[in-house]
């Protein structure tokens, strides 16, 4: 009941609104998320259209420096010189010079991870874009026309759906790895739209069938218009839950095929390629394994949450407080 | 409904031909099979590059050379059918025939457990919705969903392996980590529990101090070393299942059940000796599946004649901690032989190997060593595995519980006053696994597919690696051999769980919309 005073006088978009900054996980990814998207976009140099735009970072992940051994335990090289403990240890929080170490040959290891994280990021937006247009647009024309469009459509759906993506982005990765990561990341997302447009097309059968529909039609709008102007906002929210999670799906698939070397190819940098380079050297020198793994899983993890968070606040159905609480019932 | 399923398994001919036709053209394009060869100074390169492209019918385009692969296909409809050879010059279904039971053995163990834990944990976290347990349950989900697999499996090889077996060079458990494991316990049972007055700080107590002392004598007996259940201990434990099983399937409160369990755990413990005696048998593979069957048996008949008027029940419930008290018997005898497989020059006190699905014997060894020797193989890839897939089965059953529980009819079996566990357990929990079970179809047929990435990490031999060769050699046959037998699979489960949802849920009826 109080939900049904709340909504008085709010817009459908300010009541999802209000209920995703109540997804108290999802807010803090978002945060996180976007802290981290500037952070790894302005650590390196950027070189666009012949104009050097300086990077917060010191080095870059293509400089070869000196291999520093001072303070290293075991012997080992290149340490990372990060102080994450505060003040216990008598010198406080501190970055160092090469906070996350050195690899082999001496190229800052923090900046190769800046430079794996981009490439993730980007692969994982561009799969996304791309899988949201093409499964949105397939979806929408087959649910809304049905008869012989939908049934072809849906025909290549099933085709592409049955192979697995990692296959499809091994087959075609291995061949054409050489052509950069923006190919690779567009491949990918032509054949990741396919779950989409499966839940699209589910939803416009339905909401085809609704009244506001008739009467738009009877107003004399066009397909284009009910389409994209009537039923697609109502179908936004399955779309933008579905695209989110995707996308955490997005980084892991690009991850793993770089991981089997289907993916990005050296001398370009991955966060997926750095383990697979370094997971030998684990027991030596384990910080070249732990920070790309962990940039993999914060954004993974906070991509997923903010999808968690949508779905809260998109889909009525989940809210709080209505479901039974079993304990109650225990404690009588 | 034959009507229907006809049609069905005619779009899947379809779809099959449509996604083989698609994947043989993308492979073809992108790949040279040639390239090296080209490449190469060796004067025989030209004479080789003739010979493959005649065994490949590489002179014919890759749309119509499709059709040759399928003429080998369909060929198996007339009983002289061909996957086509591999480059190395085997044929595909050799090379496939080997591999499918390396993948079953992979990945069998590890969706089992997957399910069994997920399910149990989503339930509960349904069952304490917005608790602690419940947000710490959906951290650790998404936690899992966001995990890179190779990256898990090599930290598994580093800490689970390595370390695991440098502790168990001289296994006792330290002080401080006793009492850390103790107090995660305690906290894991208040949250499953999950009451919220002074009882939550009494199960903690418990919980946490019962951890506290199984650890202490597992140090005090060194029974990491020597590990062993023995009568004693096959009695407690099978004793204490029989309890468990009882209090969530029928309720403590039905005493002839509770008999019944113990009844059948104290037959097991009767043959315990005998069944010693069998393990010793040369035919070890003839006397478990006797065994198994005797198991199944006994179980069937105490729960019929002590069953009392309503015997499904009490049968279900013996089966079920029967089953148990075997598979307790089996790891009893399987750390008998611990000691002496440690001890084995050939482990030299390693028993968890990082890589690969068995050991090569230099010695001769028995047949429980083998046993013992396949399942220490199976420690890592098992455990990175159901890391990754158990999330999602906790997520899917937290959701359909929760979906049920709001439903009608569990309001009105609460108001015809019956109790909380015959709510959830009959009511409930059956029409939850009703969604469930598409899932587990479909994820079974996947099992033959393999784990691309976790072979490869651990050096199994199984289909994904299979694929892998086939992508990195550009063996056209082999990929298409490959993807044939788990693209069918995929389609059929897809088509049995449909109609498994039909059978089981009679408000869906197939076909109704054709």
């Amino acid at each position: 009941m109080i939900e049904s005073r709340d909504t008085v006088g709010l817009t459908q978009g300010q009541i999802i609104r209000k209920r995703f900054r109540q997804h108290r996980a999802a807010m803090v990814s978002v945060f996180t998320l976007t802290v981290l998207f500037i952070g790894v976009f302005t650590a390196l140099d950027w070189r666009l259209l012949g104009i050097e735009i300086p990077g917060w970072w010191r080095y870059n992940h293509t400089d070869i420096l000196e291999l520093q051994f001072e303070n290293c335990p075991g012997g080992s090289v290149g340490c990372p010189t990060i102080d994450l403990i505060p003040f216990i240890d008598g010198d406080g929080l501190g970055w160092g010079d090469f906070p996350f170490g050195q690899d082999d040959i001496g190229r800052d290891y923090f900046s190769l991870v800046m430079r794996g994280a981009q490439r993730s990021i980007f692969v994982m937006i561009i799969i996304g874009a791309l899988a949201a247009t093409i499964g949105t647009v397939i979806g929408a024309i087959s649910g809304y026309f049905r008869g012989w469009i939908d049934a072809i459509l849906m025909r290549i759906t099933d085709f592409i759906i049955t192979i697995p993506s990692i296959i499809i982005g091994s087959v075609v990765g291995y061949h054409f790895g050489n052509l950069g990561v923006a190919f690779l990341a567009f491949y990918l997302g032509l054949f990741a739209w396919t779950g989409l447009s499966r839940l699209v097309r589910g939803e416009f059968l339905t909401l085809r069938e609704r009244e506001f529909v008739d009467a738009a039609r009877v107003a004399g709008a066009s397909n284009r218009r009910i389409i994209f102007k009537h039923i697609l906002p109502n179908a936004i929210g399955v779309i933008i839950v579905s695209v989110t999670l995707l996308m955490a799906g997005a980084i892991l698939l690009e991850s793993a095929l770089s991981y089997l070397g289907f993916g990005v190819i050296p001398p370009d940098v991955s966060l997926g390629l750095l383990i697979s380079t370094y997971q030998e050297s684990f027991s030596t020198r384990p910080w070249l394994f732990w920070y790309p793994g962990i940039f993999i899983i914060v954004i993974a993890l906070c991509v997923n949450f903010i999808g968690d968070g949508l779905r809260d606040a998109f889909d009525p159905r989940q809210r709080r407080g209505k479901v039974f609480r079993s304990n109650n019932r225990e404690k009588k | 409904m034959i009507g229907y399923i006809f049609r069905r398994l005619g779009v899947l001919i379809i779809i099959l031909f449509g996604s083989s036709f698609l994947l043989y053209n993308l492979t073809a394009i992108s790949s040279d099979p040639l390239e090296g060869l080209r490449l190469s100074r060796d004067e025989n390169a030209k004479f080789q590059i003739a010979a493959l492209t005649r065994t490949l019918s590489l002179d014919v385009p890759p749309p119509l050379r499709y059709f040759i692969w399928l003429r080998g296909v369909l060929g198996y409809l007339v009983g002289q059918g061909t996957l086509g050879a591999t480059r190395e010059g085997g044929t595909v279904v050799e090379q496939i025939s080997q591999a499918i039971p390396v993948s079953i053995r992979l990945v069998f163990m590890a969706t089992i457990i997957a399910i069994i834990l997920g399910i149990s944990l989503g339930i509960i976290s349904a069952l304490r919705q917005y608790s602690r347990f419940d947000y710490s349950m959906t951290f650790a989900a998404f936690l899992m969903f966001s995990l890179p697999i190779f990256w898990v499996a090599v930290l598994l090889k580093q800490f689970l392996a390595i370390e695991f077996n440098d502790f168990l060079g001289d296994p006792n458990i330290s002080l401080p980590w006793m009492i850390i494991i103790s107090i995660f316990s305690g906290i894991f049972w208040s949250g499953v529990l999950s009451l919220l007055d002074r009882r939550a700080y009494i199960t903690f107590a418990l919980a946490s101090s019962l951890t506290f002392f199984t650890l202490f004598l597992i140090n005090y007996l060194n029974w990491l070393e020597r590990p062993r259940l023995g009568v004693i201990g096959l009695a407690l434990i099978g004793a204490a299942f029989a309890f468990a099983i009882t209090a969530i399937s029928v309720g403590i409160e039905d005493r002839k059940t509770l008999r019944a369990s113990l009844v059948a755990v104290l037959v097991g413990l009767a043959f315990y000796y005998p069944v010693q005696i069998a393990f010793k048998w040369p035919n070890h593979n003839l006397v478990l599946l006797g065994l198994a069957l005797l198991t199944f048996l006994s179980a069937n008949l105490i729960g019929r004649l002590m069953g009392g008027e309503d015997k499904g029940p009490t049968i279900r419930t013996v089966t079920i901690v029967s089953v148990i008290f075997g598979i307790l018997t089996i790891l009893d005898r399987l750390m008998q032989v611990w000691p002496r497989y440690v001890r084995l020059s050939d482990v030299n006190y390693r028993p968890i190997p990082t890589i690969g699905d068995g050991r090569i014997w230099l010695e001769p060894v028995g047949y429980w060593i083998r046993f013992l020797d396949s399942l220490t193989h199976l420690v890592l890839p098992t455990l990175a595995l159901t890391l990754i897939s158990f999330a999602g089965y906790i997520r899917f059953s937290r959701g359909t519980l929760l979906e049920v529980l709001n439903q009608d009819y569990i309001r009105t079996a609460r108001s015809k006053g019956l109790t909380e566990r015959t709510v959830i357990m009959r009511h409930a929990f059956r029409n939850t696994m009703i969604p469930m079970t598409t899932i587990l179809v479909v994820d079974f047929a996947g099992i033959i597919g393999g784990a691309i990435i976790t072979e490869r990490v651990f050096g199994w031999r199984g289909m994904g690696t299979l694929f892998n060769n086939a992508i990195t050699n550009m063996d056209l046959n082999l990929l298409m051999g490959v993807f044939l037998v788990t693209g069918t699979l995929a389609v059929l489960a897809n088509l049995i769980a449909d109609l498994l949802y039909s059978v089981m849920d009679p408000r869906v009826r197939v076909g109704a919309g054709n």
